[in-house]
């Protein structure tokens, strides 16, 4: 939302207190972002049980898409972790369902864009890897922790061996939390600024105006840019929860 | 597919939220430590972190309702209505497979049955035309030996007339010989000797 002729590019990642809640001193408001996450998760409820509340055996539309996602995510899920890994698939379909339609829902004009928080998504990184920790422990107890030594490397390597495995697995939710987030905000301040180069052009008839459509065209090209950018990260976050998930089912090297 | 979310992944999602919980009280104690990063303009919305608690706030518990929902109710569902499909297809196809098996096998049973009903057909004809032809035999050869001797017997009838014929031209050309030599002499040749006569003429004839 550019005020006046300037252009505002960051102002949609502002965060406005829609019902102020404020326990022990803390900032619980529910804001537009929550807004945007109920959102999301109504949406992808209206066709996850909506769409399939026919049970029919030859499905409508709805249903269609319904079930074309739950394969899509299950045939993610199966080809990265096997048939073992379908225990994760509850949280992986969550999840990739969660990004895409935050990123989906954000490349409405005047939404919000959730994922472009990085609180939000280093939140969702935290939790993928904690669920690695806790099940690989869980699962393999100090076993687990073989993920770290690589097989068949000389000893006097090991503990450089380790660390720079140690430092490759910490980087990991940092890397998955900062590729969406990124990727979210970039997207959308590139449509914001070309968009508001087109205001600027127009808003006084000069011999610039000429130009106009340039950042114009530039818009509408990124825009179906972004699209496929926020269902590639959302695929990307899923397949990456997948392959980080797989070491803690089979943490050997 | 079962989906089954797992005690792991629950105990994940558990402590997940429970960190949450907890990482607003760190999150708000940095905020008041440095209340914006960039000074005295607003900080920039995504880095600030008087925004945090809330935002981690609000997305667990979004996203718990969200696992909930799909662990519990939507997944379940979807699996067992493309399980049912898969279970439908799989028997609609055996029912056609064997409906088609059962088509064939009657198919091959009518295709035996009418060769050999064909090969019965031929074998009654080549029995019917082997009877009558030896009949027909049979009869041929009782008429052919009837005619035979009928022949035989007409054959000697006329050997008989012919004889008793030849004889009595004999006799009447011995008569005529005597008539004959007793006009022109006057004599009257024996019997004999005319008879004699005509058997030399006769030899000789």
């Amino acid at each position: 939302m550019a005020a006046g002729v300037g252009i505002d590019p960051i102002s949609q990642f502002q965060i406005k207190p829609i019902i102020g809640l404020r326990p022990f001193g803390l900032d619980l408001s529910f804001s537009n972002a929550s807004l945007f996450m109920v959102f999301a998760v109504g949406v992808i409820s209206a066709i996850m049980i909506y769409g399939s509340s026919q049970r029919a055996v030859v499905p409508g539309r709805l249903q269609s898409l319904a079930e074309i996602t739950y394969e899509f995510v299950a045939s993610t899920v199966t080809g990265v972790m096997g048939r073992e890994g379908m225990k994760f698939f509850p949280l992986v379909f969550s999840l990739f369902m969660f990004v895409l339609t935050a990123n989906l829902l954000g490349m409405i004009p005047g939404s919000f864009t959730v994922t472009s928080h990085i609180i939000v998504t280093t939140g969702l990184a935290v939790l993928v890897i904690s669920v690695v920790l806790i099940y690989g422990i869980a699962k393999h107890g100090s076993h687990f922790f073989g993920l770290f030594v690589p097989s068949g490397a000389p000893a006097w390597l090991i503990p450089f061996m380790v660390l720079i495995e140690v430092v490759s697995f910490a980087s990991r939710p940092i890397s998955l939390a900062l590729r969406l987030f990124g990727n979210m905000l970039a997207g959308h301040i590139g449509l914001k600024v070309f968009g508001g180069f087109v205001v600027m052009l127009t808003a006084q008839v000069s011999i610039f105006t000429v130009l106009a459509p340039l950042p114009m065209i530039l818009a509408i090209a990124l825009t179906a840019l972004e699209f496929l950018v926020a269902f590639l990260q959302a695929y990307v976050f899923a397949i990456l929860a997948c392959v980080y998930l797989n070491d803690a089912l089979h943490p050997g090297h | 597919m079962p989906v089954r979310s797992s005690r792991f992944v629950r105990q994940g999602l558990a402590g997940f939220v429970a960190s949450v919980l907890t990482a607003p009280l760190v999150v708000s104690a940095a905020g008041a430590a440095t209340p914006s990063l960039s000074g005295e303009k607003a900080a920039f919305p995504p880095f600030d972190v008087t925004t945090f608690a809330g935002q981690l706030f609000w997305l667990a518990i979004t996203f718990g309702a969200l696992y909930w929902l799909m662990s519990t109710i939507a997944l379940p569902r979807v699996g067992a209505i493309l399980d049912e499909r898969a279970t439908t297809i799989a028997r609609d196809l055996d029912n056609a497979a064997q409906m088609q098996a059962k088509a064939e096998a009657t198919a091959l049973a009518y295709e035996t049955a009418l060769t050999e009903a064909r090969k019965n057909a031929q074998g009654i004809a080549q029995a019917a035309r082997d009877t009558s032809t030896k009949a027909s035999d049979a009869r041929r050869h009782t008429v052919e030996g009837e005619l035979a001797a009928k022949l035989a017997q007409a054959e000697a009838t006329i050997a008989a007339t012919k004889t008793s014929a030849m004889t009595n031209v004999r006799g009447l050309g011995s008569e005529v010989a005597v008539a004959i030599v007793t006009k022109l002499t006057g004599q009257t040749p024996s019997a004999t000797e005319a008879s004699e006569a005509v058997d030399q003429v006769l030899a000789r004839g």
